[in-house]
C-alpha cells in the first residue's frame, strides 16, 4: 500500500500481487506511467541482490484503483514488498500495517523519492501509522504524523518485517538549523522604503519597489522575510506538503519554520512560476506560499508570465486544467517586485541620463497592464541614496521591526480599525485631486489600515491616509 | 472662398504653398472646386475653417511674413479665443522630470491669469503645457502640424479631445493631411505667430522648439528661455538662447509683467505645522523622501503624510522620488 500524488493530494493505492501457475512472467497493470512502468526490472534486480527469491511464475502486480494515473519510481518498494508477501517470504499480516514509498536501485537499496511528507500524511489519514521508507525520508514522512521505519536496503525491509531488525529511531529535526535570511541592518539609508517594507510586512500587502539600479531595491525586497513572524503550525504544514511533493525539501532539514522565499529569474516560463507539467508540480508562486515571492526585474517578465499571476494574487490559488483532471496549488503569497524606471535604466539617477526614445518607453510601460499594477498596494520610488547616508552607521536591524510588524498584525487579527470621518474626508478629497481608480481608492483604504495598526491607533485617522497616499502608484508608471 | 482652395489644394498635392500658385494645374483645380461643397463636408465633421481673410483671423497671425491661408479649427470655443493674448510655451519631446514640472506649472499658472497657452500636443513639455492649462481650468490652444483629424502623437488622443472640448485644436493643413517631418517646422511658426511670447522651456541644441524662438524673434515678439543646468544636454538649447539675449524666466509672473497683467493673488495655504516645515525645506531645493526625513528629523511615515498633505494643497510635486516646490 502506498499513496500515488495528484497536485499536492495525496491519493491512496494499494499495491496487489498475484502469483499462479504458468509461464514466468511479470505484468504491472494499473495506469502506470513509463518511470512506474520500468519498475518491473528494478523490483526484480532489487529482490535478487537482496538474496531474496524471485518466484519463477506469473506475476501480476495491480495498482488500485486502476483509474488513477500513477508516475514516479517511488511504487518501486511498495511492488518488491508485495511480491515478497504473495510469494510468503515476509508475512501478508504484517505489511499491510505499513504503507511504503521509495526507489529501488538495482543493488536493492532503497532511494528517496519526493512527496514522502504528503503520502505520509495521506497514510495517517487512511489509519496506518508506520511508513517504511529510505532514511533520507525519515525525517520527513515523522513530519506527516506517522513513524518512520528507514531501510537502507530492500533485505533491511525484510529483516524489519521478519521481526529481525529494529531500525534506528529518526532523529527529530533541528529547528535552529534554518540559515538567517539577510538583515535589515545592512541597508543604509532608505528610510521610505523601509517604512513601506514594514507596512507590506504588517498588512500582507504587495510591493513594488521603483528607482534606477543600484539603489538598494532588491537587496530591501530580500530582507522582508527578515521581518515577518515566523510560520504558524497549520501554515507550516501547507508549506511543507507543497514543497514536499515539488521535491525542494531538503531531507537532513525537512522542517520548515521560516517563511519562503523565493526569487525566480526573469527568464522563467509560465509554467515554472505558476506550476505545470503532465502530472502537474507546483510552480515558484506555489513554493512562496506563506511567504514572499520576489520579482526582480518585473517588466523583464514575459507578459503571459505576468498576467498568469494574476489569478493567485486575487484568490490565494491555481488551478490547473489538463486532460486527466484539474489540479489546485494554493499559492496564498506576498509579492515583492522590482524595476527601473525606464529599460535604459538611467531615468530617476541624477548621473545618468536617460536615452530612451518615447517609443521604447511606452512598450515598457505597457508590459504592466494597469491590471498588474492595481495588485500593488505599495509603490515606492527608490531614489539614488546621498552619500552621507551610505556613509551613515548601520542602520535599525529586522529584530525589533520583527516586533512592531508582530504587534500590528495582531491588532489588525483583533479589529479592523475603521476611519474617523476627517479621515474619511481626506481620502474623497485626494480621489478627486489625484489621478486615483476605484481601485486605488482601496488600495489606500487597506495600507491607511495597516499604518493605523503599526500606531497602535484605534482608528485611521487623516495622517494614516495620507501616508498612504505617499505610496500610490505614481504618474511615471502610468502610461 | 480663394483660401480654402488653396489649402486643399496644397493637402491634395503634399505641399506647402507660400502664396498663391500661378499654374494651369491650380487653376484646374480651383475650377472644379465649389468651396461650399467643401465648407458642408467640413461641418458634417464638425470641423470648420477660418479664412486668413476673415475679419476673426488673428491679428498677430496675419502679420507674419508667412501666413497661412487659413486654419482648420477643431473644438468648441469661439474661434475670438485666437484673437485673445496667447503665450507660447515649446520645449523639448524628450524632456527631464524638471522640464516637465515646469512646463505644467508654467501652463497652470499662465492660463490661470487669463493667457491663452498655445503649443503643438507633442509628447513631453508641450502636452504637460496644454495639461497645466486644463488643470487651471484655463483656456489653450494645441497646433498640429497635420490634419486635425489625425490625432497625432496617439499617446496625445485623450488630451486632444480634452484641448477641443474647451479650446481649439488648429492646423492649417487640411483634415486627412499625414503628419510629416517638413511640416512640424511650419507649425512652428503659427505658434510662434500667434503668440505675443514665446517661453522655451527645456531644448537640445538643434530642437524644434528653437525653431519656434526664431520664428517669434523674427517677428519681433518676446522670447523667453527657462535656466537649465549648465551640464545637461538637455538645457544646451535653452541656456543658448539666454546667451543670444533671451529673458531668463524665473517665475510665471515675468512673462505677466510684459502683458501687463498682474498675477492672481496665491492662494492662501492651509497646512499642518509639520507639513510648513517640509515645505520650507522642499524650497530651499528638491529633495527625495529620504534626504528630507534627513534635513527636517521626520520619521518615514510621518514624512509621507506631510508631504501627501502638501501635494493634495498643489505646493508639491513628486515625480521619480524627488520632490519639488511649486512656484
Amino acid at each position: 500500500m502506498t499513496h500515488a500524488l495528484v497536485g499536492l493530494e495525496s491519493r491512496r493505492v494499494e499495491v496487489e500481487a498475484h502469483i499462479d501457475g504458468g509461464l514466468p512472467g511479470f505484468a504491472i497493470v494499473g495506469l502506470a506511467d513509463r518511470a512506474c512502468a520500468e519498475a518491473k526490472h528494478r523490483v526484480r534486480s532489487g529482490i535478487c541482490s537482496a538474496q531474496l527469491e524471485w518466484p519463477l511464475k506469473r506475476i501480476t502486480v495491480n495498482l488500485a484503483p486502476a483509474g488513477l494515473r500513477k508516475e514516479g519510481s517511488g511504487f518501486d518498494l511498495s511492488i518488491a514488498l508485495a511480491v515478497l508477501a504473495a510469494s510468503q517470504q515476509v508475512s501478508p499480516e504484517r505489511l499491510a500495517e505499513h504503507a511504503a514509498i521509495g526507489e529501488l536501485a538495482l543493488d536493492g537499496r532503497v532511494r528517496p523519492v519526493r512527496g514522502a511528507f504528503a503520502v505520509a500524511e495521506g497514510a495517517r489519514r487512511s489509519g496506518l501509522d508506520r511508513i517504511i521508507c529510505a532514511p533520507e525520508s525519515a525525517c520527513e514522512a515523522e513530519l506527516g504524523g506517522v513513524e518512520a521505519i528507514p531501510v537502507r536496503h530492500l533485505a533491511e525491509a525484510v529483516a524489519y518485517l521478519r521481526g529481525e531488525l529494529r531500525p534506528p529511531p529518526v532523529d527529530p529535526p533541528d529547528e535552529a538549523a534554518e540559515p538567517d535570511p539577510p538583515d535589515l541592518a545592512d541597508v543604509r539609508g532608505q528610510e521610505r522604503a523601509r517604512r513601506a517594507l514594514e507596512l507590506a510586512a504588517t498588512g500582507g500587502h504587495n510591493l513594488l519597489l521603483a528607482g534606477p539600479p543600484g539603489t538598494g531595491k532588491t537587496m530591501l525586497g530580500r530582507r522582508l522575510p527578515s521581518i515577518l513572524p515566523p510560520l504558524e503550525p497549520r501554515e507550516a504544514l501547507e508549506v511543507m506538503r507543497i514543497h514536499s511533493v515539488a521535491g525542494v525539501l531538503p531531507p537532513e532539514q525537512p522542517l520548515i519554520t521560516r517563511r519562503p522565499f523565493r526569487a525566480p529569474h526573469h527568464s522563467a516560463s509560465t509554467a515554472a512560476i505558476v506550476g505545470g507539467g503532465a502530472g502537474p508540480r507546483p510552480g515558484e508562486a506555489s513554493l512562496a506560499h506563506r511567504g514572499v515571492l520576489l520579482l526582480d526585474e518585473l517588466p523583464e517578465f514575459q507578459r503571459p508570465v505576468l498576467e498568469a499571476l494574476r489569478q493567485p494574487l486575487e484568490d490565494g490559488m491555481i488551478s490547473i486544467a489538463r486532460a486527466a483532471g484539474q489540479a489546485l496549488f494554493p499559492a496564498r503569497f506576498q509579492l515583492v517586485a522590482t524595476m527601473n524606471l525606464c529599460p535604459c535604466a538611467g531615468r530617476g539617477d541624477p548621473a545618468a541620463e536617460c536615452s530612451c526614445s518615447p517609443q521604447r518607453l511606452a512598450a515598457f510601460r505597457d508590459k504592466l497592464s494597469r491590471a498588474l499594477l492595481d495588485r500593488f498596494d505599495l509603490i515606492v520610488t527608490v531614489p539614488r541614496p546621498q552619500a552621507e547616508e551610505l556613509a551613515a552607521g548601520p542602520s535599525e536591524p529586522s529584530a525589533p521591526v520583527r516586533e512592531r510588524v508582530a504587534a500590528g498584525r495582531l491588532r489588525l487579527s483583533r479589529v479592523l480599525p475603521a476611519r474617523t470621518a476627517e479621515a474619511d474626508e481626506l481620502l474623497s478629497r485626494a480621489v478627486e485631486r489625484l489621478p486615483l481608480s476605484g481601485r486605488g481608492r482601496a488600495r489606500v483604504a487597506r495600507v491607511a489600515r495597516t499604518a493605523a495598526a503599526l500606531a497602535g491607533a484605534d482608528a485611521v485617522l487623516p495622517e494614516h491616509v495620507a501616508e498612504a497616499l505617499a505610496y500610490r502608484s505614481p504618474k511615471e508608471l502610468s502610461v | 472662398m480663394n483660401e480654402l482652395a488653396l489649402a486643399s489644394f496644397a493637402a491634395a498635392n503634399d505641399a506647402h504653398l507660400v502664396g498663391e500658385p500661378r499654374s494651369a494645374r491650380f487653376a484646374a483645380f480651383k475650377a472644379g472646386f465649389d468651396s461650399a461643397v467643401e465648407l458642408e463636408r467640413l461641418r458634417a465633421l464638425g470641423f470648420r475653417f477660418l479664412a486668413r481673410s476673415d475679419p476673426g483671423f488673428p491679428t498677430l497671425l496675419r502679420a507674419i511674413h508667412d501666413p497661412p491661408p487659413g486654419l482648420f479649427l477643431r473644438g468648441e470655443a469661439e474661434t475670438a479665443l485666437l484673437a485673445r493674448p496667447a503665450v507660447a510655451i515649446v520645449g523639448a519631446r524628450a524632456c527631464s522630470a524638471y522640464g516637465r514640472q515646469i512646463a505644467r506649472s508654467l501652463g497652470r499658472e499662465l492660463a490661470a491669469a487669463g493667457l491663452v497657452v498655445v503649443s503643438g500636443l507633442a509628447r513631453g513639455v508641450d502636452a504637460e503645457a496644454h495639461r497645466g492649462a486644463l488643470e487651471a481650468s484655463g483656456t489653450t490652444a494645441a497646433v498640429l502640424g497635420c490634419g486635425i483629424d489625425r490625432d497625432y502623437p496617439a499617446a496625445n488622443r485623450e488630451l486632444a479631445r480634452q484641448i477641443a472640448a474647451t479650446g481649439l485644436v488648429v492646423s492649417e493643413y487640411a483634415p486627412g493631411v499625414e503628419p510629416a517631418p517638413w511640416r512640424f517646422p511650419a507649425r512652428n511658426r503659427i505658434v510662434a505667430g500667434l503668440c505675443a511670447a514665446t517661453v522655451v522651456v527645456e531644448a537640445r541644441e538643434r530642437s524644434g522648439a528653437l525653431i519656434s524662438a526664431d520664428f517669434a524673434l523674427e517677428e519681433g515678439r518676446e522670447v523667453f528661455a527657462v535656466p537649465g543646468e549648465i551640464t545637461s544636454a538637455l538645457s544646451a538649447g535653452s541656456n543658448a538662447l539666454l546667451r543670444l539675449g533671451a529673458t531668463p524666466l524665473t517665475c510665471a509672473q515675468d512673462v505677466l509683467e510684459s502683458y501687463g497683467i498682474a498675477a492672481p493673488e496665491p492662494p492662501q495655504l492651509e497646512v499642518g505645522a509639520t507639513a510648513a516645515t517640509v515645505l520650507e525645506r522642499v524650497r530651499e531645493s528638491a529633495a527625495g523622501a529620504d534626504e528630507l526625513a534627513r534635513a527636517t528629523g521626520l520619521g518615514a511615515g510621518e514624512l509621507a503624510a506631510a508631504l501627501t498633505e502638501l501635494e493634495l494643497a498643489g505646493a508639491v510635486t513628486q515625480e521619480e522620488g524627488i520632490y519639488r516646490a511649486c512656484s
